[in-house]
C-alpha cells in the first residue's frame, strides 16, 4: 500500500512543525514560546481555537512546566507534543530527565539555538548537545521535508512498545524554523494510517484513577539499576528501529532519509566529510563540486545523535583515509567539536585514519560552501600524509 | 553479559502497584530505633497505618503492628497516636530475633 501524494506548499520550517504535529492527532500539547521556536507554538493554538485540533491545550506559564505537563498526560496515557528551543530546552531540564526514566513517550520538537550565557539569540546546536545524556533519542534533520517526515516518524519510534522513550526531534533555529521551503504535506489519512499499527501493540502501563498503580518508584538500590539498564537497553534498540521505521516509511511515503545516518556519495569516497542539520544541504552541493574537480569526497548526515549511530558509522567509514567533522556546537573540556569526540571513540574499530575537527556556524554564522569547501582540501591533504590541525575554529581564522 | 538479577518491575518503565511494590527494598535496615506497641493503650484507630511513610503498618485485627522489614524507625506512628499506644526503643535494645 502506497500514500497519496500529498499537496504541495511553501511553508516555514516552524509552521511544517505545527502542521504535521497536528496529523499526529497528539491529545495533549503543551508550548511556551520562544524564539526561534514561536511559530510552532502559535500555529498549534490556532488549530486547536479554530477546531482543527482535537487537543487539550494547556497554557503553561514557562517551559518547565510544558514538560511536566506532557510528562504527566503521556502516563495517563495521552499521546502529547511540545516543542521549545534553548533557554526554554534548560528550563525544563529535570523534567526532561523526569521524563525519560519514566520511560514516557513524550515527542519534542526542539529548534536549535545557542544556550544561555551569552545572550545568543541566534542559530548553533548548543542546546540539543547540553541535553545529549538525558536518555532521549534525539534526531536532527536537514530541510522542512525532512521535519514533516521524521516528525511522524518520531512517534512511531517514541510510542513503539519496544521503545517507549521520549524523542526529540531537533532542526536548526533560523536556517529552517524561518526558511519558506517547498513542502509535500502527507494526507491526514495516510498518517493515520501509518501510525494506526501503535494501537494495536500492547497497552503500556499508565496513571488509572483510583488504582494504586505508580511510576518513579524504588530509585533506589537495584531498582535503580534495573530502570537504568532498562532505559539503556532500549536506547541500544532504538537504533535499529530508527533504520527500519525509515524504511517503511519510504515504501509508503516514497521518501526515506537513512535512517541513523545519511550517507551521500561514500561508497567510492577516499575521504569523508560528516556534519548535521541544515549544513549537509550546503555539504552536499560541494561533494558534487569536488568530485567534479577528481576528489574522491562523500558526506555522512548524522541525523541520529542520541543513541549514537556506532554501527552504522563504522560501516560507512571503515577503510576510508581521512574525515573532517563539522561541528555546529562545543563539548567544553574537549578539544575536539562533540560529534568529532564521539566518532574518535570508535576510532579502532573503523581504522587508523586523520580525523580532522572543525567548529563552524556558531550564532548564525553560515557554514558556507568555501567553509566546506576548505575543510575538503584539508582532509583530502590529511588523507595523503600532509601535516594538520586536529581542530579548527574557521571563523576565527577569517579576517 | 550473563543477567543474573532477577526483574523488580514487570514494566519497562519503573511502574509498580503502590499497595505492595513500595516494600521491595530492605527500608528496615534503616533503623535505629523500632516501635513497640502498648496493646492496653491501642484504640485501634489506624492512625498509624494512615501516616507510615512506607506503608508498612499490618492489619492485625484488634490492632497494627510495623513490618520489620520494611520500617525504617521515623517514629511518625508515635508521634501521630491519639493514645500515645507507641514507644520508640533503640535497636540496640533488641536482639536480631526481635
Amino acid at each position: 500500500m502506497q500514500a497519496k501524494k500529498g499537496k504541495i506548499s511553501v511553508m516555514m520550517g516552524n509552521v511544517v512543525a505545527a502542521n504535521v504535529a497536528k496529523l499526529c492527532r497528539p491529545e495533549v500539547v503543551a508550548c511556551y514560546p520562544i524564539t526561534p521556536q514561536s511559530e510552532v507554538a502559535e500555529t498549534l493554538s490556532g488549530f486547536v481555537a479554530d477546531g482543527s485540533l482535537d487537543a487539550e491545550i494547556v497554557e503553561v506559564e514557562g517551559e518547565n512546566s510544558a514538560m511536566n505537563v506532557c510528562l504527566a498526560a503521556s502516563v495517563a496515557g495521552a499521546r502529547t507534543f511540545t516543542a521549545t528551543s534553548s533557554y526554554g530546552l534548560v528550563y525544563m531540564y529535570d523534567a526532561i530527565l523526569q521524563a525519560s526514566g519514566y520511560r514516557a513517550p513524550v515527542v519534542m520538537v526542539n529548534v536549535n539555538r545557542e544556550t544561555p550565557g551569552i545572550q545568543a539569540v541566534s542559530s548553533g546546536q548548543q542546546d540539543m548537545i547540553s541535553t545529549r545524556d538525558a536518555g532521549w533519542v534525539q534526531i536532527i534533520v536537514e530541510n522542512n521535508q525532512e521535519i514533516a517526515d521524521q516528525l511522524i516518524m518520531c512517534y512511531k519510534l517514541a510510542e513503539d512498545f519496544d521503545i517507549q522513550l521520549p524523542v526529540m526531534l531537533n532542526y536548526d533555529g533560523y536556517y529552517l524554523s524561518y526558511l519558506n521551503e517547498e513542502v509535500e504535506m502527507p494526507e491526514q489519512a495516510d498518517v493515520d494510517a501509518f501510525l494506526a499499527p501503535l494501537k494495536n501493540q500492547p497497552q503500556r502501563p499508565r496513571i488509572i484513577p483510583g488504582a494504586s498503580t505508580g511510576c518513579g518508584t524504588h530509585g533506589m538500590e537495584m531498582g535503580y539499576v534495573e530502570a537504568r539498564y532498562k532505559h539503556w537497553a532500549a536506547m541500544d534498540r532504538a537504533k535499529k528501529k530508527v533504520d527500519d521505521i525509515d524504511k517503511e516509511f519510504g515504501e509508503y511515503f516514497g521518501r526515506s532519509y537513512g535512517g541513523q545516518i545519511e550517507e551521500y556519495r561514500t561508497k567510492d569516497a577516499d575521504i569523508v566529510i560528516l556534519t548535521s542539520g541544515s549544513a549537509a544541504g550546503t555539504a552536499k552541493t560541494v561533494v558534487d563540486t569536488k568530485r567534479e574537480e577528481g576528489i574522491k569526497v562523500g558526506l555522512v548526515k548524522q541525523r541520529l545523535f542520541r543513541p549514537f549511530p556506532e554501527e552504522r558509522l563504522i560501516q560507512a567509514l571503515k577503510g576510508k583515509k581521512a574525515v573532517g567533522v563539522i561541528d555546529r556546537s562545543l563539548a567544553f573540556g574537549w578539544k575536539y567539536g562533540p560529534m568529532c569526540a564521539e566518532l574518535k571513540v570508535i576510532a579502532p574499530a573503523i581504522g587508523s585514519m586523520p580525523i580532522l575537527s572543525y567548529i563552524d556556524g556558531l550564532a548564525n554564522l553560515d557554514i558556507t560552501t568555501p567553509h566546506i569547501s576548505r575543510v575538503v582540501d584539508e582532509v583530502n591533504a590529511a588523507a595523503k600524509g600532509k601535516a594538520y590541525q586536529d581542530v579548527t575554529w574557521i571563523p576565527m581564522e577569517e579576517v | 553479559m550473563v543477567i543474573k538479577h532477577k526483574n523488580i518491575f514487570k514494566t519497562e518503565a519503573p511502574w509498580s502497584d503502590a499497595n505492595q511494590k513500595m516494600l521491595a527494598l530492605d527500608t528496615g535496615s534503616w533503623r535505629t530505633e523500632r516501635p513497640v506497641l502498648d496493646k492496653a493503650l491501642c484504640n485501634y484507630c489506624g492512625l498509624c497505618a494512615i501516616y507510615c511513610p512506607p506503608q508498612c503498618m499490618k492489619d492485625m485485627g484488634d490492632h497494627y503492628e510495623a513490618n520489620l522489614a520494611f520500617c525504617k524507625g521515623c517514629g511518625i506512628c508515635a508521634h501521630e497516636c491519639p493514645k500515645k499506644a507507641y514507644t520508640m526503643k533503640p535497636e540496640g535494645d533488641f536482639t536480631n530475633a526481635g
